[in-house]
């Protein structure tokens, strides 16, 4: 297949990702402002903060209100960030690259393109917002869905597969990171019910709850639930899992050698190497290596196959 | 309160579907009855449907502003045009006919030119035409045949009779759309499609396929296939990747291929450089090859046209194929026909005046403001004098233009092209629009024509132009076999 074509399946897979997690963080955001007790000093704006947009965010607001925040991160179409301009390039890549897809793919992101673009006013309004939220999420994983049902794993796939999960392991130490960041901020008022009011939802957001319930048996505490979605190999957002599936998907593509090599030290970076046992500066050191490792991975992934030279 | 057709009145024109107030023609009998068994609610409430369904299907065409380049929804008009099945068999043969002859025409201007040494054509035809090649002299490309798709713009007069208007013979673009016009009728009027015997479109793409198949050098039962874009930003992008996912090929620019020094062209894969051996190119001649055409051109591959000359690679159209799409050779066709096949021609070109020819052109000067003046080798609708329509000013610039650049400019009456019933959005009801029909014609070892073609409609009230670019729709084109029902 073309080197084109490669990096925009590549592309439309982590674009397609991020609409899906802005969504789901958007969601589960709202959900644990209200649980948190008032005393503790943590609003909206520090999703701006995660996301590493603030200073796109100054440029353009004042007020660091819910309203603000929320429509930076769902509707803002400066933010390259956003939930909207994420969907606006899922969609130019597919635009781009119909010939490698199945007919379907276009008439689906068309319709959740036309979705967004008539009600994102009420995603970003509370009253509509879960409404919204949950369209966003069922139309990408219609999307992937039909992808993994109606497409030949092929080429073309198995590089939507390493976007994919390069996103996911990405949005995972970033929502790992979100965590810790919280309970830092709440200092020594960290009693055992914030605690897992935090890992709590942030297992929901990565619809973790469930499946952590069942294969860890334990309570909901910073050190399994972190254990849980670096080293996991079963659940798709777990950092394991998604390693696992990029070194399958290589291992399907021609002269994958490089890129091979390099996701073996971030894999010995994922697995082991950390106790768990001090989740404030420590935990937060250690994701942030994680994600320049896995930007390593990403330029190792380009250089191989996307950069047009002669062979 | 449904559409009463005998408040339609097509007037001195020739209708496609309404004869005369209140009397549809056969083909079209249940179709009219049928529209009109619907109130004006509810067909509106189906275009809305059909503007909804081409959004999102993604039917999109590019607009220039400028700067920008917009995205539009493909404009479309839900009432079917509808042509007899008897009527458009005879019509496919015409086609057929004309493109084996400028096939032949073509192949003789590369070679011997027969054709100038008998007269039939003047030799100051060829010298001063910008799409000769004298690059493609000798060349035989498979079956002796340059232009292996040809999109023939047709016009009914008033006598019902069916014109050509022109020939495309170099990158014709609309049968995608031709395409998606049937697949939303389908989902607008199912129930049509019960009571009236509907001729299929859909095998266009297979058809495309098996003749780009028939170019490949190597011969080989599964040859490499590509269709060559500009890219995104050309106006007809939404067409070059339906018909690359239709045939399951790759859409290709030219920054993905490449010519060895074996002189095969490769494109530039994930595993490497992989062989190429058929292109459905859809950027023009000049912007092909960079090593011959234009230096500066980032749309083409350098060494396309020493691959193709060393008959490694099938191109399609073949590079100099459009020297007989020329409005000046346009007049000839018929005598084009006569010549290499011994037939008259079996649709009529319409009445033609070249201005290169002093007699002619006092003719065209004298009677200007009733004719229609256009350039000898333009597209899309642009750079056209619409004598009845002009400005004193307008006028004038094109006399000048005229006198100056006589080579450059034909005229033809104007013509009172048909109509057809066409919603308006203001009413809900229909009213005549004037439209035209495009049916592409493949040649290579053998020769296909579509079902009907693509219908464009000025959806204006009285204008003439029916360019997607200047305000045109389509409607979709049936050919009903009213005798098998």
């Amino acid at each position: 297949m073309l080197s084109r074509i490669a990096e925009r399946m590549y592309w439309m897979a982590r674009y397609l990702e991020r609409v899906e997690s802005t969504a789901r963080l958007v969601k589960v955001y709202a959900n644990l402002l209200m649980d948190l007790p008032q005393e503790i000093d943590i609003g909206w704006y520090n999703l701006v903060v995660l996301n590493s947009g603030t200073e796109n965010f100054a440029k353009r607001y004042k007020n660091r209100d819910e309203r603000n925040v929320v429509k930076f991160m769902l509707a803002d179409e400066h933010n390259p960030g956003s939930l909207g301009s994420a969907l606006v390039m899922a969609r130019e890549n597919i635009r781009t690259s119909r010939d490698a897809l199945p007919v379907e793919t276009w008439e689906m992101i068309n319709d959740l393109s036309i979705y967004a673009r008539a009600n994102m006013k009420r995603g970003v309004n509370r009253r509509h917002r879960q409404k919204f939220l949950d369209t966003m999420i069922g139309g990408v994983q219609q999307i992937n869905g039909l992808l993994n049902g109606n497409m030949s794993h092929d080429a073309a796939w198995q590089f939507m597969r390493l976007g994919r999960n390069l996103e996911r392991a990405d949005m995972t130490t970033r929502s790992l990171d979100a965590a810790a960041s919280v309970l830092m901020r709440a200092g020594a008022d960290t009693s055992a019910n914030l605690n897992e009011i935090v890992w709590g939802n942030m297992l929901s957001s990565l619809s973790a709850y469930h499946p952590y319930r069942r294969s860890m048996r334990t309570s909901i505490a910073g050190a399994p639930v972190a254990r849980y979605l670096l080293e996991d190999t079963s659940f798709p957002r777990a950092v394991g899992f998604c390693m696992v599936h990029i070194h399958h998907a290589c291992t399907h593509l021609p002269r994958a050698e490089p890129v091979v090599e390099r996701l073996s030290d971030v894999g010995q970076r994922a697995f082991g190497g950390f106790d768990y046992a001090d989740l404030s500066e420590p935990f937060r050191d250690y994701l942030n290596t994680m994600q320049l490792h896995l930007a390593d991975l990403h330029g190792a992934i380009e250089a191989n196959w996307f950069e047009l030279r002669d062979a | 309160m449904g559409i009463d057709w005998s408040l339609y009145d097509p007037g001195e024109l020739y209708d496609e579907l309404i004869s005369s107030p209140g009397y549809p023609r056969r083909p079209a009998l249940k179709l009219a009855s049928y529209l009109k068994s619907l109130s004006l609610k509810q067909l509106d409430a189906r275009r809305k449907l059909a503007e909804a369904t081409l959004e999102q299907m993604g039917v999109t065409f590019s607009v220039y502003t400028g700067e920008q380049n917009i995205d539009r929804v493909w404009p479309f008009d839900i009432i079917p045009r509808v042509i007899s099945a008897q009527h458009w068999a005879r019509t496919a043969e015409g086609l057929k006919q004309r493109l084996t002859a400028l096939n032949m025409f073509i192949n003789d201007l590369y070679h011997d030119q027969e054709v100038i040494r008998d007269g039939i054509v003047p030799a100051h035809l060829i010298e001063n035409s910008k799409d000769f090649n004298p690059a493609c002299m000798g060349i035989t490309p498979p079956y002796g045949v340059w232009a292996n798709i040809c999109g023939t713009d047709l016009v009914r007069d008033k006598d019902g009779q069916f014109y050509v208007l022109e020939d495309n013979l170099r990158v014709p673009s609309g049968v995608a759309y031709m395409l998606e016009n049937r697949a939303v009728t389908k989902r607008v009027f199912p129930e049509l499609f019960e009571g009236d015997r509907i001729l299929p479109v859909d095998d266009y793409p297979s058809k495309l396929f098996d003749m780009l198949a028939s170019l490949s050098p190597r011969g080989d039962s599964s040859p490499s296939i590509v269709v060559l874009t500009p890219g995104i930003f050309n106006s007809a992008y939404f067409e070059h990747a339906f018909l690359a996912q239709k045939m399951g090929v790759e859409l290709v620019e030219g920054a993905d291929l490449v010519v060895e020094d074996d002189d095969c062209v490769y494109m530039r894969t994930i595993s490497g450089l992989e062989r190429v051996d058929v292109i459905y190119r859809r950027v023009n001649d000049l912007f092909l090859d960079p090593e011959v055409f234009h230096k500066d051109s980032l749309l083409g591959v350098a060494g396309l046209m020493r691959a193709w000359r060393a008959g490694n690679v099938g191109l399609a159209n073949a590079p100099g194929a459009g020297v007989a799409d020329d409005k000046v050779v346009y007049a000839y066709v018929p005598s084009i026909i006569k010549y290499y096949l011994n037939e008259a021609p079996i649709i009529a070109n319409v009445e033609t005046w070249l201005c290169d020819d002093e007699e002619q052109r006092a003719y065209v000067l004298a009677h200007l403001s009733e004719l229609v003046v256009k350039p000898a080798n333009e597209s899309g609708g642009y750079g056209i004098l619409i004598g009845p329509h002009a400005s004193k000013r307008e006028l004038a610039q094109f006399a000048k233009l005229i006198v100056e650049h006589p080579r450059n400019y034909i005229a033809q009456p104007t013509l009172s092209l048909s109509t057809a019933p066409t919603l308006v959005e203001r009413t809900g009801q229909p009213e005549p629009r004037h439209l035209d029909l495009r049916p592409f014609i493949l040649q290579s070892n053998d020769t296909y024509v579509t079902t009907g073609g693509l219908t464009r409609v000025a959806m204006r009230k009285g204008s003439l132009v029916v360019n997607s670019s200047q305000g045109g729709g389509s409607k979709d084109t049936w050919i009903v076999d009213s005798e098998a029902q």
